[in-house]
């Protein structure tokens, strides 16, 4: 791991969609034109944008955008010179005929297809399509906390049978320990012929250790948002990541001080408050729930005059995953008999 | 009293649940179980339950059309959209099991008065057969709906190959279902898979986004229908509401299925069947009764 092409690291930037679960998917055209402008000024390689759980999810399950996916991408589109505009696609929420198209029309260049770690077969013709139409694309598995060796063993290389890539693991509960990270980025290095990614959340403290322990195993994409702007306890912070990339000598085409200016905006500009780790998402990332159910999860607790942890604690139990956010209301009615 | 003659093509879960069914049909008979593939599991069920079978698929329809009054179709939408025209001309009444939405749109809870009209009739989708009964109460009895959400989450074990394959026409096809039968402009279906072991039951909740919600005649209207569908689906519970929430009316429902060739939890598959034998019960009744 010498050679100046082993020392490069692809940094993708979903502060604008990931955040947006931390203002209830409310950011608005002016906030998404600026960001773009800094993070693009900064040479940021790929600015993810959209709803939080991706395109077509604006919902009553997981909450309304603010602005709608076509706004939302070609406001992005008219604000990036450099960077290449991504976004995070479920199937079960998004569909081809109905979000992809547009989404191609819109100048979405990098389709990262996402599904919970175990079904990866959802994202067979999705990942098809955007590779048919010529688009850069990576196979996305959530929650992968929750795949034992077995699904590791099969449901990336079914992603990169379909045409991906890049497979990104994401933490999505933030459940992970750095030596959980290098375990699994290793043992998926070994099985495919594709690079790997991570994307860290922070509900733990390990967002920056544990991407450092993904690429030091061999990661060769990485996902950081601005302060950390992201579900829950928030994500590994861009900024830092960046300066921690530098440190180790990686070479991420990003410019520190630009980057620093792009964190500042995005705390002036963007954050409702800077991401820390509330008690709440200690649970959140201990019980293995989705970091995203943090709000709606204090919503009902309220409501219904609950704690929050006995909820999230309840969920992790019935291992629910990301989109399942209906269950919340189920359980809390559960626990108060 | 049984002698309302039913054929199914496609030897899959669908399909081999479907004949289970009509087995116990005090008006069915299966007097063929049509695949591609004689060694199927599904065609070993039938020919142990000594049902004819067979591996020429829509032909042996073709040939023996004049002892068969109505087609099960669960082969896939792609199939049916060949075996629609071949059964109209036929004279055969087909049930489409597949999400190819070629007939009328069929809810037995909702519309199986003005369905049985019908030659060729769609099932929706398992999620549609489980929330357009409720989003059909509520836009009954709420004056301002706008917009319909159904979001239903299944046992990873119980989306086969086919399900995954068509996650795009099953949104579809539920939304087409929810406009149809809510009068609703807008509409959004979500699916969820969830792996968990042991599996999950099936799970739907519809969401209506309502100015000003009438909750107590909801809750009796919720009732009078889920009533209805208990007469075919047995297993089908409302387990939350309805409830006004954060702006949204919330009703959840559970499916839990008859545990015939399907396991229990396998909800989802077992409430398409359920309706699609119930109607075929009423289409049997209809024949007797000239």
């Amino acid at each position: 791991m010498t050679s100046a092409q082993s020392r490069r690291v692809l940094v993708s930037d979903p502060t604008l969609r990931d955040g947006n679960h931390a203002v209830a998917h409310q950011l608005g055209i002016g906030q998404i034109a600026s960001y773009c402008r800094a993070a693009d000024a900064a040479g940021v390689p790929i600015i993810e944008v959209g709803h939080g759980n991706g395109l077509g999810a604006s919902s009553l399950q997981v909450g309304l955008s603010a602005v709608d996916d076509k706004t939302m991408l070609t406001t992005a589109r008219e604000n990036l010179e450099r960077s290449k505009l991504g976004i995070h696609v479920i199937p079960g929420f998004a569909t081809i005929e109905r979000d992809l198209k547009a989404a191609i029309q819109y100048g979405v260049d990098v389709f990262r297809i996402a599904s919970h770690c175990t079904e990866a077969d959802i994202t067979e013709r999705h990942i098809g399509f955007c590779r048919g139409a010529g688009k850069t694309v990576f196979g996305v598995l959530m929650m992968s906390h929750m795949a034992d060796n077995d699904v590791l063993a099969e449901e990336p290389r079914k992603m990169q049978n379909y045409g991906a890539e890049g497979v990104i693991l994401m933490d999505s509960s933030g459940n992970y320990l750095p030596v959980d990270v290098s375990e699994r980025v290793s043992y998926l290095l070994d099985n495919l012929e594709i690079p790997i990614g991570f994307h860290a959340h922070n509900n733990l403290g390990m967002g920056i250790a544990n991407s450092v322990a993904a690429i030091q195993a061999g990661a060769l994409m990485i996902d950081g948002c601005a302060r950390g702007f992201g579900a829950g306890a928030g994500n590994a912070q861009l900024e830092v990541l960046v300066a921690v990339l530098e440190r180790m000598g990686y070479e991420t085409g990003i410019d520190l001080y630009k980057i620093l200016d792009a964190g500042d905006l995005a705390e002036a500009e963007l954050l409702e408050r800077v991401p820390s780790i509330s008690s709440t998402s200690v649970v959140s990332g201990l019980s293995g729930v989705f970091s995203g159910f943090l709000k709606p999860v204090n919503r009902v607790a309220k409501e219904f005059g609950l704690d929050p942890r006995d909820i999230f604690f309840e969920l992790g139990k019935l291992k629910v995953v990301a989109g399942q956010e209906d269950i919340i209301i189920e359980v809390a009615k559960k626990l108060k008999g | 009293m049984n002698n309302y003659r039913i054929a199914i093509i496609g030897s899959g879960n669908i399909g081999t649940d479907l004949l289970i069914k009509c087995m116990r049909s005090p008006l069915l008979r299966c007097v063929a179980f049509v695949g591609r593939n004689l060694n199927s599991p599904g065609m070993a069920k039938a020919m142990n339950l000594g049902v004819p079978c067979s591996d020429q698929s829509i032909q042996y329809i073709i040939d023996n059309a004049d002892k068969i009054d109505l087609v099960f179709d669960a082969t896939s939408a792609r199939d049916h959209i060949k075996h629609a025209p071949i059964l109209r001309q036929l004279g055969l009444r087909a049930i489409d099991m597949t999400p190819a939405k070629i007939g009328s749109m069929a809810v037995p809870a909702v519309n199986l008065d003005e369905i049985l009209r019908e030659d060729n009739i769609n099932m929706v989708t398992c999620g549609g057969q489980a929330s357009i009964p409720i989003a059909y109460a509520i836009s009954r009895t709420q004056c301002d709906v706008e917009y319909i959400e159904v979001v239903s989450s299944i046992a990873s074990k119980s989306a086969g190959p086919a399900t995954r394959l068509n996650l795009d026409e099953y949104i579809a096809t539920t939304e087409t279902g929810i406009r149809k039968f809510a009068g609703v402009e807008r509409a959004k279906a979500i699916l969820n898979l969830n792996p968990a072991v042991p599996c999950i039951d099936m799970q739907t909740t519809v969401f209506a986004s309502v100015d000003n919600p009438d909750i107590e005649t909801l809750r009796t209207e919720v009732v009078n229908i889920v009533d209805k569908i208990k007469v075919y689906v047995p297993g089908y519970q409302i387990i939350v509401g309805p409830i006004f929430e954060n702006g949204r009316i919330v009703v959840m429902a559970r499916v839990r299925g008859l545990g015939d060739y399907l396991p229990e939890y396998a909800g989802n598959l077992d409430i398409i069947n359920c309706a699609a034998i119930a109607l075929a019960e009423e289409y049997a009744k209809q024949e007797a009764a000239r």
